[in-house]
C-alpha cells in the first residue's frame, strides 16, 4: 500500500518537473534567436519579479485569471468548454459597475449586490450558449466565441451611449464611480500591519481574498456534494450518467449558467478595488488566459492557484525584458510552451498511471 | 498435408491483461483448428499476434515453413493471413461489391475497374459456396449475410489462413449452421481456418483440431473426435461447469412490472422500434427477452429505465410511471446492467468507489443528504468487491484497469447492493469467467426467491432458457412468441428468434 503512495506522489511532481525543463528549453531557444543570452533573460525577469511591487502586481494579475479560470474548470469537469468567459466578464464588470453606482447600500451588502448583478449577467450571457446547446444542438465552444464578439460590441456601445457619466470631462470614457460602499477595500492595510512597506502605485485586490474562498467552495461542491459528482459524470461518462439518473440536458444548461456567474465576477476585482468605475482602460484577455490557467492547473482548486501565481508572474516579470532589449511579448512563448508541454506531460501520466495499476492489480490478481 | 501456421512458444507480457506465456500451436492446410478457452483466457492476445497487431516478447511465427516478423496487418494479408472480425467492418451504404473491394480496388487508370472485381467475386464467391447478390446494400443484409461479405473480402485478399474471431456470437442457429457449411467449403478448398470460440458443441461440431488455451498458456492440442465437450470444458477450466437454473416457482400474486401497449415510434416514421409491446412482471419472475441483436430489446430497456420516449403505459406495482425521470425510477427501487458496461454504467477513468456512486448518488450509503459521504462509499466498495470478488487492489483503483469481467462482477454488485424490486439485465454475464458466471447466476436465484422480478436479456440462450420463468421472443419491435423454457431448447428458440417458426 505505502509503495503505491510514494509511486502516487512521484507521479504528481514529476509531470510538472519535466513540463517546465521543457518550456524552459523553449523559451530558452526563443531567446537565443533574437541573439541575447537566455540567463540574462531569466535572470532580470527574477530580479524584476521578485520585488515586493512586482509581488502585488503578480497577485493582482492571478486573482482575475483564477476566478476566471475556476469559471472554465466549472464547464471543463461537466466535459463542456466555456470559452466565452471574456465576454461573460466584461458584460458583468459593466453591468455591476453601472448599476452599482446607481444605489447606495450599507457597506458589506452594497459589493454583494454588484457581485449578485455581476453573476446574473455572466450567467444569463452564458445561458444563451447553454439554451442553444441543449434546444438546438448548437456546439457551445461556437456560440460562447460569437458571445464574446457580441459582449464586446454592446460594451462598448452601451458605454459610449449610456453607461458613460457624462458628468465628468475626461478623454476615458467611465461609468460614474462607485460611491466607497461599493469599493473593495485594500489589502495594503492589513499588509502594512506584518511589515510590508506601501509601494508606489501598490495595493493588493481585496477580493484575492474573495478568490481564496472561492476556490475552497469549488472543490467541495464539486469533489463532495451530489451535484458535483453529477457533473463530473456528466463530464467523464455522459452516457453512464444519463443511465444513471443525471438529466443530461439540465446538467449541461445548469453547468454553463453557472460558469457564466462565477465569470462576472471576474472583472470585478479591478472594478471594485482599483478602478472603482468600469472604463475604456478595462483589461481584456483575461478570459483567453484563464483557459491556459485551468488548462495548466488541471481544473483542480490548488493546481489553478499556482499556474495564475505562475502566469502572473511571469507577466509581470517579463516587463522587465524590455530593459535588456529583448521582446516582452517573449512571456507568451513561454507561457504557451508550459502549457504545451504540461499537457503531453499530464497526458504521459495519465497513461502510465492506468498501466502502472493495471501491473499492480495484475500482481494482486496472481497472488 | 503441410502445415499452414505454427506458433512456437509465443510469450507476450502486458499490463493488466494474462499475458500470453509459452503459447504453441500449429495448423495444418486443409483443417479447420479451433482455439478455445475462457474468456480472458489469452485467446485474443494469441489471434492479435497472428494477424500482426501485436508483437510477441518472445517465440517464433511460421508460415509455411518459413519463419515471419509481422509488424501490422498489413504484413500478415501479405503473409496470405485473413481475419473475419467478430465485429463487422462494413460500409452500410455501399454495395456487396464496393464493400468487398474496398482499399484494394482494380484499377482502370484512375478509375475502379468494378467489371473486373465484379467477375472476380462472382467467381470466388461460386469457388467458395459463399453466393450473394454483389449488387445489394450491405444495410439491407442480415447478420450471416453481412458475415459472407466479410468472408469474401479476406479471401479477396488472397487470404488462404483465415482466422474467425467467435463468428458465431452473433449468429442465430441457422445461420451457425449455413457458416459451418462455408467453412467446411473452404477447408475442401485447401484453407487453414482459425476458429475461435468458447461455445464446445459448437466447436466439436466444426473442428478437426483444438488448441486449449487456459490463463494464457496452451495446455493442449487434441484431436476433436478424441475428445468429449466435457473434457474439454475440463481442460478450460480446470473445474466443473455451473449451470443456469432456477428451482421451483417463486412467483408472486403482486404484479412488479406491467407494460401496456409500449410503443417506440422512429423520427422518420417507418416501422417502429419496438411495437405494442404488453406483458406483466410479476414478484419473484424472471421474464427472459429472446431475440437476436438489434430486434428492439435494447430500446425496450431504455423504456423501462425512462431513458427514451415511449407510447402507452408502463407501470411499477401498480402506479403509471410514465412521467418519472430515469432518477426517481431509480430510486422506487429498479437496478440496471446495461448492456455496453464500459460506456453505460462506469466511468472508467475513476476510482472504484466514485464508481460505486453511480446511478446510486441520490441516497445512502453513499450521499448523506446532498453531501457525499466518501468513508460510507468506501466501505461499501470494499464489501461488493469482497462479496463479488472483484479482483483489484482496492476501492482507489481506477475502473480502467479492472479486466472486463471483474468490472461486470463490480457492477452487478452495485446494482444488487440496494436490493432493487426489479432488475433489469442486459447480458448479465456477458465476458465474465465461469466461476463468476455461476456466482452471479447464484445472486440472481437468490435475489428472485425473495421476490425481485428480473427482466433478463441475453445472447446466451442456455442462460436465457435456465434462468427465465417466461420467455418472450422479440422480433424486429414485436413480441412474436411466448415460450415455456422447460419445454424449449435452444434450437427452438433460436427457429423463433429468426421468425423460422
Amino acid at each position: 500500500m505505502k509503495k503505491i503512495k510514494l509511486s502516487t506522489l512521484v507521479l504528481a511532481v514529476a509531470a510538472p518537473l519535466a513540463a517546465a525543463l521543457v518550456s524552459i528549453v523553449i523559451s530558452s531557444l526563443a531567446v537565443l534567436a533574437s541573439h541575447k543570452s537566455p540567463f540574462d533573460a531569466y535572470k532580470t525577469m527574477w530580479e524584476f519579479g521578485t520585488t515586493s511591487s512586482s509581488l502585488m502586481q503578480m497577485l493582482n494579475t492571478a486573482t482575475p485569471y483564477y476566478i476566471a479560470a475556476v469559471a472554465i474548470a466549472i464547464t471543463f469537469r461537466a466535459g463542456l468548454f466555456n470559452i466565452g468567459v471574456e465576454g461573460q466578464l466584461r458584460l458583468g464588470a459593466i453591468f455591476g459597475a453601472y448599476l452599482g453606482a446607481k444605489f447606495i447600500l450599507p457597506p458589506v451588502l452594497h459589493i454583494i449586490a454588484i457581485m449578485v448583478i455581476a453573476m446574473t449577467i455572466g450567467g444569463l450571457w452564458a445561458a444563451i450558449a447553454g439554451y442553444l446547446k441543449v434546444k438546438r444542438g448548437v456546439s457551445e465552444v461556437i456560440s460562447t466565441i460569437m458571445l464574446n464578439s457580441l459582449a464586446g460590441g454592446l460594451s462598448s456601445y452601451l458605454l459610449a451611449n449610456y453607461f458613460v457619466d457624462r458628468t465628468t470631462n475626461s478623454n476615458n470614457m467611465s461609468t460614474k464611480t462607485l460611491p466607497a460602499s461599493g469599493q473593495f477595500p485594500d489589502l495594503m492595510p492589513l499588509l502594512n500591519k506584518i511589515g510590508v512597506e506601501d509601494q508606489p502605485g501598490g495595493g493588493v485586490y481585496g477580493m484575492l481574498i474573495f478568490a481564496v474562498a472561492l476556490g475552497i467552495v469549488f472543490w467541495f461542491v464539486i469533489n463532495r456534494t451530489r451535484f458535483g459528482f453529477e457533473l463530473r459524470a456528466s463530464g467523464s461518462n455522459p452516457i453512464a450518467a444519463r443511465f444513471s439518473g443525471v438529466n443530461s440536458k439540465r446538467m449541461t444548461f445548469v453547468a454553463m449558467a453557472l460558469s457564466g456567474a462565477v465569470a462576472g465576477l471576474a472583472g470585478l476585482p479591478a472594478v471594485l478595488g482599483d478602478t472603482h468605475a468600469f472604463n475604456m482602460g478595462f483589461r481584456t484577455g483575461i478570459g483567453f488566459s484563464a483557459i491556459a490557467v485551468a488548462l495548466l492547473g488541471r481544473n483542480n482548486p490548488t493546481g489553478m492557484a499556482f499556474s495564475a501565481l505562475l502566469f502572473g508572474f511571469l507577466e509581470v516579470s517579463s516587463r522587465s525584458l524590455e530593459l535588456i532589449d529583448i521582446a516582452p511579448e517573449t512571456y507568451v512563448i513561454m507561457q504557451g510552451s508550459i502549457l504545451l508541454s504540461s499537457v503531453i506531460a499530464y497526458e504521459v501520466v495519465r497513461r502510465y498511471k492506468i498501466t502502472l495499476q493495471s501491473k499492480e492489480l495484475a500482481k494482486a490478481v496472481a497472488a | 498435408m503441410s502445415v499452414a501456421v505454427e506458433l512456437r512458444h509465443i510469450s507476450k507480457r502486458f499490463p493488466g491483461v494474462i499475458a500470453n506465456k509459452d503459447v504453441s500451436m500449429s495448423v495444418e492446410t486443409g483443417t479447420v483448428h479451433a482455439l478455445v478457452g475462457e474468456n480472458g483466457a489469452g485467446k485474443s492476445t494469441v489471434m492479435k499476434i497472428l494477424y500482426g497487431m501485436q508483437r510477441p516478447d518472445s517465440g517464433e511465427i511460421l508460415v509455411n515453413g518459413t519463419a515471419v516478423h509481422f509488424k501490422n496487418p498489413n504484413d500478415a494479408i501479405d503473409a496470405s493471413i485473413g481475419m473475419v472480425h467478430q465485429h463487422f467492418m462494413l460500409a452500410d451504404n455501399f454495395t456487396v461489391l464496393e464493400n468487398v473491394i474496398l482499399g484494394s480496388e482494380p484499377r482502370h487508370g484512375i478509375t475502379i475497374d468494378f467489371a473486373a472485381a465484379r467477375a472476380k467475386v462472382v467467381e470466388m464467391a461460386a469457388q467458395y459456396g459463399l453466393e450473394i447478390d454483389p449488387d445489394v446494400l450491405v444495410e439491407e443484409l442480415g447478420v450471416g449475410q453481412r458475415q459472407r461479405v466479410e468472408i469474401l473480402k479476406v479471401l479477396y485478399r488472397g487470404a488462404r489462413i483465415l482466422i474467425f474471431d467467435e463468428p458465431t456470437a452473433v449468429l442465430v442457429p441457422q445461420e451457425v449452421d449455413d457458416l459451418f457449411n462455408a467453412l467446411k467449403g473452404l477447408r475442401a478448398q485447401g484453407m487453414a481456418i482459425i476458429f475461435i470460440s468458447h461455445k464446445l458443441d459448437e466447436v466439436l461440431r466444426v473442428a478437426d483440431d483444438v488448441t486449449v488455451v487456459r490463463a494464457g498458456s496452451t495446455v493442449a492440442q487434441v484431436k476433436s473426435k478424441d475428445v468429449t465437450a466435457r473434457q474439454l470444458a475440463e481442460l478450460m477450466v480446470g473445474s466443473e461447469l455451473p449451470q443456469p437454473s432456477t428451482h421451483g416457482d417463486t412467483r408472486r400474486p403482486e404484479v412488479t412490472l406491467a407494460l401496456k401497449d409500449v410503443s417506440i415510434p422512429t423520427q422518420s416514421g417507418s416501422r417502429d422500434l419496438i411495437s405494442h409491446v404488453t406483458f406483466n412482471l410479476h414478484a419473484g419472475e424472471v421474464v427472459g427477452i429472446a431475440g437476436v441483436e438489434g430486434n428492439g430489446q435494447a430500446e425496450l430497456v431504455e423504456a423501462i429505465m425512462g431513458l427514451r420516449e415511449y407510447t402507452g403505459v408502463i407501470e411499477f406495482s401498480g402506479s403509471d410511471m410514465n412521467h418519472l425521470s430515469v432518477a426517481h425510477r431509480r430510486d422506487l427501487g429498479i437496478g440496471l446492467i446495461p448492456e455496453d458496461r464500459q460506456r453505460q454504467a462506469m466511468m472508467m477513468e475513476s476510482p472504484l468507489w466514485e464508481n460505486r456512486i453511480l446511478g446510486h448518488q441520490r441516497g445512502k450509503p453513499v450521499m448523506n443528504g446532498f453531501v457525499l459521504d466518501k468513508k460510507s462509499t468506501i466501505a461499501d466498495t470494499k464489501a461488493i468487491m469482497e462479496e463479488f470478488d472483484v479482483r483489484a487492489p482496492g476501492p482507489q483503483t481506477l475502473a480502467a484497469a479492472l479486466s472486463g469481467g471483474n468490472q461486470q462482477k463490480f457492477i452487478v454488485g452495485r446494482e444488487m447492493s440496494k436490493a432493487p424490486l426489479l432488475l433489469v439485465a442486459s447480458h448479465p454475464t456477458r465476458g465474465v469467467d465461469v466461476g463468476a458466471q455461476g456466482a452471479i447466476w447464484e445472486e440472481l436465484r437468490r435475489a428472485r426467491e425473495k421476490g425481485m422480478a428480473i427482466v433478463l436479456i441475453s445472447a446466451d440462450l442456455e442462460e436465457l432458457i435456465g434462468m427465465s420463468d417466461r420467455l418472450l421472443v422479440m422480433l424486429r419491435g414485436v413480441m412474436t412468441a411466448e415460450l415455456d423454457p422447460a419445454k424449449t431448447t435452444p434450437e427452438q428458440l433460436g427457429s423463433a428468434m429468426t421468425g423460422a417458426a
